[in-house]
């Protein structure tokens, strides 16, 4: 459940890049997405009539506020995109570096301290640092998304080991993976690790059929929540013959 | 009599069309209306490296842009385009490769010694070609005066052509804004002589120059409707890009900045649409001199039929 609310499907779109409006409405309706992401920093209040196009795919909308670098920044988009919007949910990205788009853990657990507190329902795009997730839980943070990798490097799943950690200390805290997600492989992969969501933009908004990489995606995801569900055998050193052999006959 | 509305590209390429073919014309832009947004444009004629983002239609139909503005303005430079990536983002360019056709790995160097090995490899459009958007929108309403087209500022006295851009937003309800920042900078110390277009994650842009050590470095794309002036991060991305290019950019005067807002259909391909007895021209978004004239052919034929069948 993400703040109260619970998603069939559990790929989450970003809105950015693409061809046009009209390939990204297809886009989302070929994944299957139900959420989808959108920046308003730099669009501002003029950019309303993006904004519409959004609102009529149905999707639930999660404002974002990429492109904020301070706590100030990041409050007052989040509060813009409460009005713009009229929903309490808001990704919170405060980016420390312009460069590599690492969040500023510090700014975020102070900015996703004073959103709480004025109700919204934060999601806030961190790294895979467990104190880091447990003081955003202490800020009020009742979602977590950590990275696979920097945001639109491609590179997947960058520190596996950290994120299956991530997993196991926080069973109960819904986890997205965002940022970093290059191919389908990768996403479903982070939902055989038992990941709630996963939420990606460029891998989509840049494949050269960005409709069909959508699906690709979409199949990926809900895929991978199936094969988690179902329960994923462990490795094994050995083999372990799948028929088994007592019982053959001797014939020497 | 065919009143055009709106003397940006797409009413001026219209309006030569029409003339052409033989109807009487008007061009009625009112006084005080905002400058079109065309005359911020690259003016770029890049059907294929549009292909990068853009359907086919684009790139098919574009390429018919370079013979008609070259039969019309004086100034069309066809020297291709050369696309380049930083080192560290050789990804994007071999991207770029794939999501586009008719081009040819170089050695930068060889079309441009300026960049002085800066480059170890770039794509090449021979058939691109650019041109001065201002200078070729003032030759074309030369020629429509000289042809007796009249411009005024008046009430429209025959049937609409409408080629308001962002302004027929009154009647076109899909139509929205798609903000787009430029700058010019003076830098006699660097010598490019064709359009280059830098790929990068974050700040994409190109440069056309415009002789006498003049180059237009563009441009922006932000869903917006806001219409101020360019933004501190806008100048300093494309500055940013431009000095990725040739560091020489450091020492250029900045000698102009403009923010222009691309009028755009949802699906960003220009359109002509009916409206009664009203035809609408508009949607050129970043396509204008590659696509206006295109889609003034199509209003010439869509109007030459109804005059046949109305006799």
């Amino acid at each position: 459940m993400f703040y109260g609310s619970d998603l069939q499907n559990r790929l989450m779109l970003g809105t950015a890049q693409y061809p046009s409006p009209q390939v990204l409405r297809e886009a989302i309706a070929a994944s299957g997405a139900e959420v989808i992401t959108v920046s308003l920093r730099r669009e501002g209040t003029g950019g309303d009539a993006f904004r519409d196009i959004l609102k009529e795919s149905g999707c639930r909308i999660l404002p974002n506020t990429a492109g904020c670098h301070s706590v100030q920044e990041a409050v007052t988009t989040a509060q813009m995109a409460r009005e713009l919007f009229g929903t309490s949910w808001i990704k919170l990205e405060v980016i420390g570096h312009a460069d590599t788009l690492q969040p500023d853990p510090f700014a975020l657990v102070e900015a996703a301290r004073i959103l709480a507190a004025e109700g919204f329902d934060v999601f806030p795009y961190t790294t895979d640092d467990l104190i880091v997730g447990e003081k955003l839980i202490e800020a009020g943070c009742r979602v977590l998304m950590p990275w696979g990798a920097p945001i639109g490097s491609g590179q997947g799943l960058r520190n596996k080991e950290a994120l299956k950690t991530m997993r196991a200390h926080f069973p109960d805290i819904p986890l997205v993976v965002d940022a970093g997600i290059g191919a389908p492989s990768q996403a479903m992969e982070a939902m055989e690790m038992g990941f709630d969501a996963v939420l990606l933009n460029t891998a989509v908004a840049k494949a050269l059929d960005p409709v069909g990489m959508s699906r690709a995606f979409g199949q990926a995801v809900s895929a991978g929540r199936a094969a988690h569900d179902a329960g994923i055998m462990p490795r094994r050193d050995m083999a372990v013959a799948s028929t088994p052999i007592f019982g053959m006959a001797e014939l020497a | 009599m065919i009143s055009v509305l709106g003397a940006g590209v797409a009413g001026l390429c219209a309006a030569t069309a029409l003339s052409e073919a033989g109807f009487d014309v008007e061009v009625v832009a009112p006084d005080g209306a905002p400058p079109p947004a065309s005359l911020l444009a690259g003016g770029m004629l890049a059907p294929f490296c549009e292909g990068e983002s853009a359907p086919d239609v684009i790139v098919e139909r574009g390429q018919a842009a370079i013979t008609w503005w070259r039969a019309r303005v004086s100034g069309l430079e066809a020297r291709g385009t050369l696309v380049l990536a930083p080192p560290r983002d050789g990804g994007d360019l071999d991207r770029f490769a794939r999501a586009t056709r008719s081009h040819d790995w170089v050695r930068p160097d060889d079309f441009e010694p300026g960049l002085s090995g800066r480059f170890a490899r770039g794509l090449f459009f021979a058939a691109e070609a650019h041109m001065d958007p201002v200078i070729a929108m003032a030759e074309l309403r030369d020629q429509l005066t000289a042809r007796g087209v009249r411009f005024h500022g008046g009430t429209p006295g025959g049937r609409i052509v409408d080629c308001r851009g962002l302004a027929a937003r009154d009647r076109l309800k899909d139509l929205r804004a798609v903000r787009g920042e430029m700058l010019e900078l003076y830098a006699p110390d660097v010598t490019l002589t064709r359009t280059v277009r830098l790929l990068h994650p974050r700040f994409p842009c190109y440069i056309v120059p415009r002789g006498q050590g003049r180059y237009m470095v563009g441009a922006t794309m932000v869903e917006t409707a806001r219409s101020g002036p360019i933004t501190a991060r806008a100048v300093m991305e494309l500055l940013s890009a431009a000095y990725t290019v040739h560091p020489g950019f450091a020492e250029a005067e900045l000698i102009a900045t403009g923010a222009g807002l691309r009028p755009s259909f949802p699906d960003n391909l220009p359109a002509l649409r009916r409206d009664g007895d009203r035809i609408h021209v508009n949607g050129m978004y970043r396509h204008g001199f590659l696509m206006a004239p295109v889609v003034a052919g199509d209003l010439v034929r869509m109007m030459t039929e109804e005059k046949i069948n109305a006799h």
